[in-house]
C-alpha cells in the first residue's frame, strides 16, 4: 500500500498546478466563510440631517427634560454621513452611497413636547430609501425600524423617569423648581399627617366626618399613585427579557468560525483528492492490472482514504496554525485536533472514494464532488429557527447522512475547551467512514468493468 | 473445428467457456488451450468475443459457464489500452510495479525491463510524452513483469505505425521463441494474425470456428469456399466467415 501512496504523491508532485489548486481553492473559501460568519455585519451607512435646534429640549410639562443625545445614539448604531439639506440626502441615496438617509425635521421636539399638551400632534421623522432589490429594501426597513425603536425607547425612558418623579413629589412631597422658583410641596403624606392632626381637634359627626372621608381619599391615592410611580418606570420596559440557555454548548463564534474553515478545507481536499485519485486509477486503465492480484480492492480504498486523510491533515493543520495568528487557539488541545482531523478526514474520505467509484472520471468526479460537498456544508450551517420545521428536519437528515456535520461537530468540540464531548460527533463518523466504506466497496464492482 | 496445440504440455486450457452480457452471448462454449512456447492468434471481427475471452484468461472477469486452466500467479495481461500511469515516469511506472509484484530487487527487475523494451535511455521521460508504441512498449513490460509463463496481449499493436508496429512484433515474437512464454494475442488484422500467429483462433459471434495454423486455416477456406481461395487471405477468411454463417 505504501508504494500506491508514494505513486499517488509523486502523480500529485508532477501536478503543482492542480496541487496548488486542491489546497489554495478550499482555503480560500474556508477563509471568507470563516470571515463571513465571524464577522458581525458592518455597520450601514445613512446620510444624516438633523434639522432640529440646538437649544431645543423635550420637556415634560414646563420641565425640560436632560438633553438625550438620540443623534449620537443614532450614530453610533449606523455610519452616519452627515448631509446639509434635503436634496443632498436624496442624491446620496439615489447614487447609492448610502443605505438610507433619516432626517429629523425641525419641529421633532415641539411636536413631541405636544404629546403632553391638549392639542397632541404626531412626531414624524422622515426617511428616504432606495429600494432597488427586495433583499436590500428588507434590510433597510429593519435597519430603519430598530433604530426608530431604540430612540422612542430612549426618548420613553426620560418622560417616565421624568413622569415618575412628578408623581413622587405629588406622593412624598419635597421642592419643585418652577421659573427658577423653589415651591415647596407638601406631599400626600403630610397632608394626611396633618388632616389626621386636625381630625382629633374636631368633635364627632359634621366636619369630622367630611375629613374621614378626605382622609380615605388621600389614602387610596397614596396607595395607587405609588402603584403609577412603578408602573411609569417600567413603560419605557415593559417585557424584561429573562433568557435561559438550553444549549449551553454554543462555541464563542471566534471558535465557530475557526472550526467551520478548518472542515471546509478538510473537507474538499479529502473528497477532491480521494475522489480524483480513484477515478484516476480508473482512467489510467490502470484498475484492472492492480486488483488482478497485485492490491485488494479494500487495501486500495484504504490507500485512497489514507492519502485524503494525511494530506487533509496537513492541510487542516497548516491552516489552524495560520489562524492563529490571529485568533487564540489551544495548541494543549492538538491531540483533540488531529483526532478530529483524522476521524473526519476519514469519514469524509470514504464518502469522496464512494463519489470516485459512481462517478469513475476524472473530471465528472470532481464535478460531483464539487457539486454534493458545496451544498452539503451550507446546508449544515443553517441554524434551527430560520427555516421552516419541516424543511429544518429534511436539512438535518442530509446533513447527517453526509460527514461535514459530524465533522464540523468533532472540529469545534476538538477547538473549544468549554464545548460537549467530542465523543459524539466521533462515534456518528465512525458509522458513516462504515456505511461509505460499504457503499464504495460495492460501487467498485461496476468500477472494473473492462 | 481443428484442435491446435503446441508443441509441448499445455500450460493453459479453457474448456466450454459462456459469458453472457444480459441477453447477449459474447462466448458460447469456448474452448482452446496452448503451450509453452505458442504464439496464439485470437482473430475475428469485432464484437466476436476476443477482448472478453482474453479478459477470462486473465482473470479480469469471471465465466458464467466453463472452466479455465492457468498457472496461478504467471499469467501476464496487456490490456488493449495501456494500463500505466503517464504522470510517472517510464522507470517510475516499471519500479512501481515491481515493488508491487514482490520482486526482491525492485530495481533490478526495472532495469532488466528497460534493457529488453530499449527504453533504458528514457527511463526519466514521463509517460505521457513518448509515442504510443513506446507507451505500448512500457505496457507490455509491465505485463512482463510478473515473470508469467503465458503472457495475453489484447490487439496489442491497435494505433502503432508500421515501423513501431514491426518492432512490436520482433520483441513478441522474441519472447516465445526465446524464453519459451506462451503468447495469447487478440486481433482483428488477418496479415498480422498470419505473419506472426503460430496458430489462429478464429471467433465469430462469441463461437470459436477454428483452431489452428495458418496452413489449416487457408485449407478450410478452399475446403469451404472455393470461389475465394486463390484470392488474398482476408477475402478469403471473410467468405470463410460468410460461409458459417457470421
Amino acid at each position: 500500500m505504501r508504494w500506491l501512496l508514494l505513486k499517488d504523491l509523486q502523480i500529485l508532485r508532477r501536478s503543482p498546478l492542480q496541487a496548488f489548486l486542491l489546497v489554495a481553492y478550499p482555503v480560500l473559501i474556508a477563509v471568507l466563510v470563516g470571515f463571513a460568519i465571524s464577522r458581525s455585519p458592518e455597520k450601514p451607512r445613512v446620510a444624516f440631517l438633523n434639522e432640529v435646534p440646538a437649544q431645543s429640549r423635550v420637556s415634560v410639562g414646563t420641565t425640560e427634560l436632560p438633553k438625550i443625545g438620540v443623534s449620537d445614539r443614532i450614530c453610533e448604531r449606523v455610519e452616519c454621513v452627515h448631509v446639509k439639506d434635503h436634496a443632498e440626502a436624496v442624491e446620496e441615496v439615489s447614487s447609492g452611497d448610502v443605505l438610507a438617509a433619516l432626517i429629523l425635521p425641525a419641529d421633532l421636539v415641539d411636536n413631541i413636547n405636544s404629546l403632553s399638551t391638549p392639542s397632541p400632534r404626531t412626531p414624524k421623522v422622515e426617511v428616504i430609501v432606495n429600494e432597488e432589490d427586495p433583499v436590500k429594501a428588507r434590510l433597510v426597513n429593519d435597519r430603519i425600524n430598530s433604530l426608530l425603536t431604540q430612540a422612542n425607547l430612549v426618548i420613553a425612558s426620560q418622560i417616565a423617569h421624568e413622569g415618575g418623579k412628578f408623581v413622587g413629589l405629588v406622593v412624598h412631597g419635597g421642592q419643585f423648581t418652577v421659573l427658577g422658583q423653589a415651591i415647596q410641596i407638601l406631599g400626600l403624606g403630610t397632608t394626611t399627617r396633618i388632616l389626621h392632626a386636625v381630625r382629633a381637634t374636631l368633635a364627632p359627626g359634621g366636619l369630622r366626618k367630611s375629613l374621614n372621608q378626605v382622609l380615605r381619599f388621600t389614602a387610596l391615592t397614596k396607595s395607587n399613585l405609588g402603584t403609577a410611580a412603578t408602573l411609569l418606570t417600567r413603560i419605557s420596559r415593559p417585557i424584561a427579557v429573562d433568557k435561559q440557555v438550553v444549549n449551553a454548548s454554543t462555541p464563542p463564534l471566534e471558535v465557530f468560525a475557526i472550526a467551520v474553515a478548518a472542515t471546509f478545507t478538510l473537507a474538499f481536499v479529502t473528497v477532491l483528492l480521494v475522489a480524483g485519485s480513484l477515478a484516476l486509477e480508473r482512467e489510467e486503465n490502470a484498475f484492472p492490472r492492480l486488483t488482478r492480484g497485485l492490491v485488494s480492492r479494500s487495501a486500495l480504498l484504504t490507500e485512497k482514504v489514507a492519502l485524503g486523510v494525511a494530506v487533509g491533515l496537513i492541510v487542516t493543520l497548516l491552516m489552524l496554525a495560520g489562524l492563529a495568528i490571529f485568533v487564540p487557539l489551544h495548541w494543549s488541545r492538538i491531540g483533540l485536533w488531529l483526532l478530529a482531523i483524522v476521524a473526519g478526514g476519514a469519514a469524509l474520505g470514504t464518502a469522496g472514494a464512494a463519489l470516485g467509484a459512481a462517478a469513475r472520471e476524472v473530471r465528472a468526479v470532481s464535478l460531483l464532488a464539487f457539486m454534493v460537498t458545496l451544498p452539503v456544508a451550507f446546508l449544515s450551517l443553517i441554524p434551527s429557527g430560520t427555516v421552516g420545521p419541516g424543511l429544518y428536519n429534511a436539512i438535518k437528515v442530509i446533513a447527517a447522512i453526509f460527514p461535514f456535520k459530524p465533522a464540523l461537530d468533532a472540529m469545534t468540540a476538538a477547538l473549544d475547551p468549554a464545548g460537549p464531548s467530542i465523543a459524539g460527533a466521533l462515534l456518528h463518523l465512525g458509522i458513516l467512514i462504515v456505511a461509505y466504506g460499504l457503499l464504495a466497496r460495492l460501487a467498485l464492482r461496476r468500477f472494473s468493468a473492462v | 473445428m481443428n484442435a491446435g496445440t503446441g508443441t509441448g504440455v499445455a500450460v493453459l486450457e479453457a474448456r466450454e467457456l459462456v459469458k453472457r452480457f444480459g441477453e447477449r452471448e459474447a462466448l458460447r462454449g469456448v474452448s482452446f488451450e496452448a503451450a509453452a512456447g505458442d504464439l496464439v492468434a485470437v482473430i475475428g471481427p469485432n464484437g466476436a468475443g476476443k477482448t472478453t475471452l482474453l479478459s477470462i484468461l486473465a482473470g479480469i472477469s469471471k465465466p458464467d459457464g466453463g472452466e479455465v486452466h492457468v498457472p496461478e500467479g504467471e499469467v501476464g495481461w496487456v490490456p488493449q489500452q495501456a494500463s500505466l500511469y503517464r504522470r510517472l515516469t517510464v522507470e517510475e511506472n516499471l519500479l512501481l510495479f515491481a515493488r508491487l509484484e514482490k520482486h526482491p530487487d525492485p530495481q533490478a527487475s526495472c532495469e532488466e525491463m528497460l534493457e529488453l523494451t530499449g527504453l533504458a535511455a528514457r527511463r526519466g521521460e514521463i509517460v505521457a510524452r513518448l509515442s504510443g508504441g513506446n507507451q505500448q512498449r512500457i505496457n507490455i513490460a509491465i505485463g512482463l513483469l510478473a515473470r508469467p509463463s503465458v503472457l495475453l496481449l489484447d490487439e496489442p499493436s491497435v494505433g502503432l505505425d508500421p515501423r513501431q508496429r514491426a518492432r512490436l512484433w520482433e520483441f513478441v515474437v522474441a519472447l516465445a521463441a526465446e524464453r519459451g512464454t506462451t503468447v495469447i494475442f487478440s486481433t482483428h488484422d488477418i496479415q498480422e494474425a498470419e505473419r506472426y500467429g503460430k496458430r489462429l483462433l478464429v471467433l465469430a459471434d462469441g463461437e470459436a470456428l477454428f483452431d489452428g495454423s495458418t496452413e489449416g486455416l487457408r485449407a478450410a477456406v478452399r475446403a469451404e469456399a472455393p470461389e475465394a481461395a486463390s484470392q488474398d487471405f482476408e477475402t478469403a477468411f471473410v467468405s470463410f466467415l460468410h460461409h458459417r454463417g457470421h
